[in-house]
């Protein structure tokens, strides 16, 4: 059998910054390719040649637990070699110093590079000056494409679809990142999107953006198929416009009461780590309803796509 | 173009490929039919119930996606699509045949043995082929062919099967004086 190198290429983007920026079919393709390294995660050898003798380098300039491991441990699976770049910078040296840090990384011959980095815009910043691929894996308030990438995944895995679902997203909008690619990513595939929260953090701009926007959680809980529980990072509470933990609770705490209001099959999701008893109650986060695990889990084939993927792109011979 | 197998000659050779696995399977382990995708997971499919047919039916089917596993994924690049590999039996202690439409180079089977050696140890893997080109990189040869006939490097060899493409038969294509197909094969790896 030889190789068909007729088909379309379906991805050729070496790097990954955001979902904004994709197509709904390239969207699609990295879902589907996410489906079929799923399998390989199953196996008694959880492990895949595909990129053997690369070399993936981790560059967390914020705190991480989960999405540098799922980040390691995908690249793992995939063979590649895996440093860590873990020295602590002040957000005063950002800009040239993250470049100079980086070409110095890419000088030793790396092969992607997966940043996450308090400042929006730099991964794009950091794309745009080393040949290596680049994946994004949270800048600022502004994109956290992989995580996007594998809501939806969950999503279609439980729902079968995601075009014509409502979901909803609660929580400090403004501030997130996560919501910003759901959002994003959503709405390329046709799901009807309402951001839920108090005014100060789910502010009426947000319509510009296509979603709907809406203060009163309980008002909308029978119509949705699926409602992701935001984190609320406690670090702001301090802030004003921030209500206190008990208001918050009180109006937008999904709790065993409002969930007997939702629709029997609802999907609720959380990105993790879960602030029990905040914005999630303990026996919803570890009911039936909940895919928080499932979103792990599906993070992993989800980013061992993603490195595949631009990996590919960036090795192959220029076409045409 | 040259017609090499039309679909009653596709399905006969299907038949004749039935009955050599059957003659050759060992009585006393279990028979495993695993198909490489696209076109090798079709015919393994539809071996099953020619298989049956001849009294030796398999004990197991399972489907081998080998993209992650290739030596030239670089030169396929971004057009390689992962399917997933369903593999749900231990193939340990099996006597596994391996099922491929055309077998050249023999690079795809390199790929698809190391594939399977992450799964377990059969007691003995075999190779069955619809078409046997000729032109081996690698010291590989099969157990089961359908058709053997030697080409040049500037043929295609398009197996067409009616689950994936519509229509049941083998053509071999000229490259080099074909000039009205020179585009894209329809043949070749279209999503379903």
């Amino acid at each position: 059998m030889t190789a068909a190198p007729t088909d379309r290429a379906l991805w050729t983007r070496k790097d990954l910054l955001t979902l904004a920026e994709l197509s709904q079919a390239e969207i699609l393709h990295v879902l589907d390719t996410a489906q079929g390294f799923q399998e390989v995660s199953t196996r008694s050898v959880k492990k895949v040649p595909a990129l053997r003798g690369r070399v993936v380098v981790n560059m967390f300039f914020e705190d991480s637990t989960r999405t540098r491991m799922s980040f390691e441990l995908a690249a793992q699976r995939l063979s590649a070699d895996v440093i860590d770049f873990a020295e602590k910078m002040s957000s005063t040296q950002k800009g040239e110093t993250l470049l100079d840090t980086a070409r110095n990384i890419e000088a030793m011959g790396v092969d992607i590079m997966v940043l996450r980095h308090p400042a929006a815009g730099a991964a794009l910043h950091l794309a745009r000056s080393v040949n290596c691929c680049v994946v994004n894996a949270g800048d600022g308030q502004h994109a956290h494409p992989t995580q996007g990438l594998l809501d939806l995944f969950t999503i279609r895995e439980r729902k079968g679809r995601i075009a014509g679902l409502n979901v909803a997203i609660v929580g400090d909008i403004v501030h997130s990142r996560v919501a910003r690619s759901d959002l994003r990513g959503l709405q390329k595939l046709g799901a009807n999107v309402t951001l839920v929260g108090p005014a100060t953090l789910v502010p009426k701009t947000f319509e510009t953006l296509g979603a709907r926007v809406t203060h009163d959680f309980d008002a909308i809980l029978p119509e949705m198929d699926v409602i992701n529980m935001l984190r609320i990072q406690k670090e702001r509470m301090t802030d004003s416009g921030f209500p206190s933990v008990r208001e918050y609770v009180h109006m937008y705490g999904m709790n065993r009461d409002r969930l007997r209001r939702c629709k029997p099959d609802v999907l609720i999701m959380h990105p993790g780590p879960v602030n029990r008893g905040i914005e999630l109650a303990a026996d919803v986060a570890d009911g039936p309803h909940s895919s928080i695990l499932r979103q792990v889990t599906n993070g992993l084939a989800v980013r061992m796509a993603v490195l595949f993927l631009c990996q590919q792109a960036n090795s192959a011979p220029d076409r045409e | 173009m040259t017609q090499l197998l039309d679909p009653q000659e596709l399905q006969d050779t299907l038949e004749q490929i039935a009955r050599a696995i059957a003659g050759a399977a060992p009585r006393n382990a279990p028979v495993a039919i695993v198909g490489i995708r696209r076109r090798g997971e079709t015919l393994a499919k539809r071996l099953l119930p020619l298989l049956e047919r001849t009294g030796r039916r398999a004990d197991h089917y399972g489907v081998l996606d080998i993209t992650l596993y290739r030596d030239d994924l670089t030169a396929i690049g971004p057009s390689a699509v992962v399917r997933g590999t369903e593999i749900d039996f231990d193939i340990t202690d099996t006597w596994l045949v391996l099922v491929d439409d055309v077998l050249h180079t023999g690079r795809s089977i390199r790929a698809a043995l190391d594939a399977l050696t992450d799964f377990g140890r059969p007691r003995a893997i075999r190779l069955a082929v619809l078409i046997d080109r000729g032109g081996r990189e690698l010291p590989i040869q099969p157990d089961f062919v359908g058709l053997h006939t030697d080409t040049e490097p500037h043929h295609d060899v398009r197996v067409k099967l009616t689950e994936v493409d519509g229509a049941d038969e083998v053509e071999l294509h000229d490259r080099s004086d074909d000039s009205g197909s020179a585009g894209v094969p329809p043949a070749a790896t279209r999503r379903g």
